[in-house]
């Protein structure tokens, strides 16, 4: 790759740049700032896209009652059951219970407690879901102007 | 509390703290050198382990190994330290950064608060220095980063005890009893023979050039055997092995490249100067694959995109490879 066709493809690294190695006009290597690159963008949105569907999928599930809101927050966090038995030191078949919904009306403070520690949010939101499913990356990138 | 500790930013994280960490100490070394002393450069497709449902490929050596190799090769003691405890590990952080250590830390990337949130997946082996210690933030120099950044100690912590595969379990590691002169030379010619052998001669059909051309078979077949829905994710996901933050381009090609064209002045061998430009083409060709792939994932292109072909691209890669690091070993 030569130093002139480094990408520049701005979606998923905000602020920040990632290394691309390039040659310059003599033949030698020099580190190049890159500001992204629209196929690994377009792999990374994909990875994503996976994600917002198992995320929308359990927010209809927590709401139709099938579910417990647990299980909204596992999806958000990309968790499985068993990563998040690792996470809150419970035994994975405890967290599958306490992902039904009437196992978990019951479920002691500490519990709740500990699994909004790991969620990262207060014990008492753990029950607010949204509506749809928010994500830090946008869906679409390449519309306009991009010739991928 | 700071330690004076310059921050380069690097391709890849594990290589770019070894090389951060050596200069710290004195050794001036570049990123491409300690990957190259390191033996970074790998080709694993193994389809049996999974990431997320997907098969893992990889294009880099198992987490760890580049800093050990390099630390071994050039004869510099390396403390490692891994806790049970949580408060522990931050305890030995804090006493190695008052004693003006600069600390490399594995950690998870999910809860890293800085990282850009697009790449925030539960990654494990993920590398970086901590330089110092302001009340209740880190000061970080994170290689992939542009620049140092803080990082409250709640989230730190949580990073360096991130559950799930390759779990860090708060592994930290620094350099001691650093050599005032080292010669890099014979360091240099061990880390091109490990890759070059591992490249051509490994016993098993999944690693190395062999592993490339299975994945070129098993990759015709995923529209047949996986629709092709399933077939674009795990074409996706082969990108992302290849591109995404962390590999300088190209699989590591490039990095790799620039190892040899720094060899090749060191070791007084121009041939090396010439294989560096051959990797830098077949780098270019990894390129192409990705692209035609992303191509391929969002249904555009019809013949340039096709599974057959793509697969022909990574042949084609093969055999390169295969001449490449063949004619490295007669040189080393």
């Amino acid at each position: 790759m030569k130093h002139e066709d480094v990408p520049q493809d701005k979606a998923i690294l905000g602020q920040w740049h990632e290394i691309c190695y390039a040659l310059d006009p003599d033949g030698c290597y020099v580190l190049a700032p890159s500001a992204g690159w629209d196929p690994s963008n377009v792999a990374n949105l994909q990875a994503w896209e996976v994600i917002v569907e198992e995320v929308a999928w359990a927010i209809e599930a927590v709401r139709v009652g099938e579910a417990s809101p647990l299980a909204f927050h596992m999806a958000r966090c990309q968790m499985d059951a068993g990563l998040l038995s690792s996470y809150t030191q419970l035994a994975r078949w405890r967290v599958k219970r306490h992902l039904r919904p009437e196992v978990y009306r019951r479920l002691k403070p500490e519990l709740r407690e500990r699994y909004a520690r790991v969620f990262g949010v207060a014990a008492e939101k753990l029950d607010c879901i949204p509506a749809k499913p928010e994500f830090p990356v946008v869906l679409d990138v390449d519309e306009e102007g991009r010739n991928l | 509390m700071n330690i004076d500790f310059t921050h380069r930013q690097s391709a890849h994280c594990e290589s770019g703290v070894t090389a951060n960490l050596f200069l710290h100490h004195g050794i001036e070394m570049s990123e491409a050198m300690a990957f190259g002393i390191g033996a970074g450069l790998f080709f694993g497709y193994l389809p049996f382990v999974r990431i997320n449902g997907l098969p893992l490929v990889t294009f880099r050596s198992a987490p760890g190994a580049i800093f050990k190799r390099v630390a071994k090769r050039l004869g510099v003691e390396v403390v490692r330290q891994k806790f049970r405890d949580p408060d522990k590990s931050m305890d030995a952080l804090d006493l190695a950064l008052q004693q003006q250590i600069p600390v490399g830390l594995q950690t998870g990337v999910f809860w890293l608060p800085y990282f850009p949130p697009a790449l925030r997946f539960h990654f494990n082996a993920h590398n970086l220095v901590v330089c110092g210690r302001e009340g209740g933030d880190y000061r970080i120099s994170d290689p992939v980063i542009d620049e140092k950044v803080l990082c409250p100690r709640e989230d730190l912590l949580r990073a360096r005890f991130a559950k799930g595969a390759l779990a860090p379990k708060g592994a930290m590691y620094y350099l001691k009893d650093v050599p005032a002169q080292i010669d890099l030379r014979p360091a240099i010619k061990a880390g091109i023979r490990e890759v070059s052998r591992r490249m051509v001669k490994a016993p098993v059909s999944i690693i190395g050039v062999r592993g490339m051309r299975y994945l070129a078979g098993q990759l015709e077949r995923w529209p047949q055997k996986l629709g092709p829905k399933r077939a674009g994710q795990y074409l996706g996901h082969l990108i992302r092995m290849q591109e995404e933050i962390g590999t300088g381009g190209g699989g590591f090609r490039f990095v790799y490249a620039a190892f040899l064209q720094e060899a090749a002045n060191l070791l007084q061998q121009p041939r090396l100067a010439e294989l560096s430009g051959e990797l830098t083409d077949i780098g270019d060709h990894w390129r192409e694959f990705a692209l035609f792939a992303a191509r391929r994932c969002k249904g555009r292109g019809e013949e340039e995109t096709s599974y057959p072909r793509l697969a022909s691209i990574l042949r084609d890669c093969a055999d390169r490879e295969e001449k490449l690091f063949r004619a490295l070993l007669g040189e080393v």
